[in-house]
């Protein structure tokens, strides 16, 4: 560990790579290969489990939710909101302006048929549950949703309209199963 | 540690053990005859009300974490026995839980210390960066535990602030469900909470040790914020500190104890006693009151960075850049820098009204939403700001340049900061509040001061704050009362 050998091996490295660092570079890099393979398994474990995974489908019967009714299920333990809309609700929401909106995105395109909206019930702020399936929650400036955590106000849409969320409520993959049965996910 | 040569100690045993591992040696010396600054007042205490804190916690812990259950479905059941069912079990929870809140106001009166007493400055800036690391680890700790219980608001608080996270952009969401182990808070959530709760205080004893360790390498700073030259100005630790420690310990425990026994429930929310449930959000979810400060900063963001204000931020960049360079106060021209801070300023209101303005959807006198829109969501700048307000203080100790440690002796920077002690109690009240109406123009203003001071004042006052006279010693000081600021400026 005196400083004249290190000087020379220096000079060899830069003449001409030897054996050595062969060797060197091979033995560190299985080094690292192990290292990342035991890290891995380390980290994936905290991805969702595969019966988490697995609850993934819920159906539902919604031919009970009235007009001006919504109702709330639970989809890989979060809730959806289902409302059945009014026609004022669905005309209200058909005749905003794409400029207007924070998360330009038309009625048409977050509905598949348009009296029923399924959307995911969790505010897309910092994931409280906003108010407005009950008829006597505030539903907001917008008559849609209100999100009491922070103040954030969705239209009869779900998109956002005013307040601290950057997107729309999300909507969540889903299929009528049947004329009255949603399966969601 | 402790090695060289030794003195023999008289008891046999003592000595035996000692001659093979110099514990006894190191005792001595770190904390029997350590030479202390004589003039230390009461908030040196602090440091030890700190290790008693962290004590009690982890022996209270592990024995509720007999009792307790991690799971999401026997969770709140399991403590609701622990308060009814098992001996003393009430006791421990409540020492527990109170503990938490208390060791947050020590900690926050320690951190007050530092700063006020400029003892984050060189040569104990790595001393005080572990400080803040304990601080960040302190948080995440008492964040996962308030989660342990499964009320409402231990469920809601976890869904807030994991959260947080989605604000990243791309991977947000996968980061988050990946933090969760599901799609929502979850069994898989709680457990993980549990297992992190219960380790990181130990990780926070080691982190601990190097604090102290840094500590007993530069030795403490004082109330003078003058180094040590003599003897003179010492004292041993032994017995005159830890008997002062003793009695700042026995007085802090009577607080506490009387919150244990008479007031138990009081910083907590009484929400937290409902079962938690996925699909009714509590009314008013607010954290608990050691995070009102952070979480007000968090929400004071309604607006985000938009074209005008990233200008703004650009200008307020250049004109704070002289204050960071080599110039001295002579060649900086506070003219222009004012000046530069104006028009800084007019795009600052420029962006910030342009938003609120499209926002609530009036007329637009300032241009379309290309130039009001924000590209750095309100949510995203919320998070960002609450995180930077605490990683500020790991760069402090390279900001502040002043030759002079103590507040005593800097007339400007003790204003200033006794201002940003009633800032932070005013962003703790916006934190509390809803966030609407008169409080969110308030908490704007108090998270501009919080940011300001740290970012424009401390460089600014490094420069421009007079250097006055210090005492020669803390002997010459203490011996002839001058130890408040009685001083006149440097010839
Ligand atoms: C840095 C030290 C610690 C802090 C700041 C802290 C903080 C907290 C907080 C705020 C709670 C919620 C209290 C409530 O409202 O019920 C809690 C609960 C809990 N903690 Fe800790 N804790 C610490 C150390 C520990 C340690 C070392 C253990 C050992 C395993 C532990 C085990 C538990 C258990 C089992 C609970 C759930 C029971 C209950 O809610 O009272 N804690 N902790
Ligand atoms: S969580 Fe809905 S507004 Fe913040």
């Amino acid at each position: 560990m005196t400083d004249t050998p290190q000087k020379i091996s220096d000079n060899d490295k830069k003449e001409e790579p030897t054996r050595r660092d062969f060797l060197y570079l091979t033995a560190a890099s299985m080094g690292a290969v192990a290292v990342g393979s035991i890290a891995w398994p380390l980290v994936n474990q905290m991805s969702p489990a595969k019966d988490t995974l697995a609850l993934a489908t819920t159906e539902v019967d919604i031919a009970p939710v009235e007009v001006g009714q919504a109702i709330t299920v639970m989809w890989r333990g979060a809730p959806v909101f289902i409302r059945h809309r009014t026609d004022e609700e669905i005309m209200k929401a058909r005749s905003v302006k794409l400029a207007d909106l924070r998360d330009p995105q038309t009625d048409e395109e977050r509905v598949q048929k348009e009296k029923w909206l399924v959307m995911t019930g969790i505010c897309t702020h910092l994931g409280c549950v906003p108010l407005g399936q009950k008829p006597s929650d505030p539903k907001g400036d917008y008559n849609g949703w209100f999100c009491p955590c922070h103040g954030s106000h969705y239209d009869t849409s779900g998109r956002i309209r005013k307040g601290p969320a950057p997107t729309n409520l999300v909507i969540p993959p889903y299929e009528f199963t049947g004329d009255t049965v949603v399966k969601i996910g | 540690m402790a090695s060289g040569p030794r003195e023999k100690f008289d008891n046999n045993v003592i000595e035996w053990v000692d001659s093979r591992l110099p514990i006894f040696t190191m005792l001595q010396k770190e904390y029997g005859v350590f030479p202390t600054p004589k003039n230390f007042n009461y908030f040196w205490n602090f440091g030890a009300i700190l290790m008693i804190m962290l004590g009690i916690m982890i022996i209270t812990g592990i024995t509720l974490a007999m009792h307790y259950t991690a799971n999401a479905n026997l969770a709140f059941d399991s403590v609701e026995r622990i308060m009814r069912d098992v001996n003393y079990g009430w006791l421990l929870r409540y020492i527990h839980a109170n503990g938490a809140s208390f060791f947050f106001i020590a900690v926050y009166i320690h951190i007050f210390r530092g700063l006020y007493y400029g003892s984050y400055k060189q040569p104990r800036e790595l001393l005080w960066m572990f400080g803040v690391t304990i601080f960040l680890l302190m948080m995440a700790t008492a964040f996962m535990g308030y989660v342990l219980p499964w009320g409402q608001m231990s469920f809601w608080g976890a869904q807030v602030i994991t959260s947080f996270f989605s604000a990243i952009p791309l991977v947000g969401e996968e980061i988050t469900v990946w933090l969760r182990g599901g799609f929502s808070i979850d069994n898989a959530t709680l457990t993980r909470f549990f297992a992190l709760h219960y380790l990181m205080p130990f990780v926070i004893a080691a982190v601990v040790a190097l604090h102290v360790w840094a500590l007993h390498v530069t030795g403490s700073n004082n109330p003078l914020g003058i180094d040590v030259k003599t003897k003179q100005d010492t004292l041993p630790f032994n017995p005159y500190y830890t008997i002062k420690d003793s009695f700042g310990v026995l007085v802090f425990m009577l607080f506490y104890v009387g919150f244990v026994f008479f007031a138990p429930n009081v910083l907590g929310h009484a929400d937290n006693y409902i079962p938690a449930n996925p699909l009714v959000t509590p009314a008013h979810i607010v954290p608990e009151w050691y995070f009102l400060p952070f979480y007000a900063i968090l929400r004071a963001f309604t607006f985000g960075v938009n074209l005008p204000i990233l200008i703004g931020l650009a200008i307020t960049a250049f004109a704070m850049k002289p204050f960071f360079s080599n110039k001295t106060k002579e060649e900086i021209n506070l003219k222009t820098v004012g000046i530069t801070f104006a028009i800084a300023g007019i795009f600052f209101l420029i962006g910030y009204f342009s938003q609120y303005q499209l926002e609530s959807g009036e007329t637009m006198i300032l241009g379309g939403s290309f130039i009001s829109a924000a590209f750095i969501d309100a949510k995203l700048c919320g998070v960002l700001a609450m995180f930077g307000s605490i990683a500020i203080l790991f760069v402090l100790p390279f900001m502040d340049k002043h030759p002079v440690r103590s507040a005593r002796f800097r007339p400007w920077f003790r204003i200033a900061t006794l201002l940003l002690v009633l800032d932070f109690f005013v962003l703790m009240v916006c934190g509390a509040k809803p966030a609407e109406g008169f409080w969110v123009p308030l908490s704007q203003v108090a998270m501009l001061y919080y940011m300001g001071y740290f970012i424009i004042g401390i460089p600014f006052l490094s420069k421009f704050e007079p250097v006055l006279d210090l005492p020669d010693s803390i002997h010459q000081a203490v011996t002839q009362g001058k130890t408040k600021k009685s001083v006149k400026k440097k010839a």
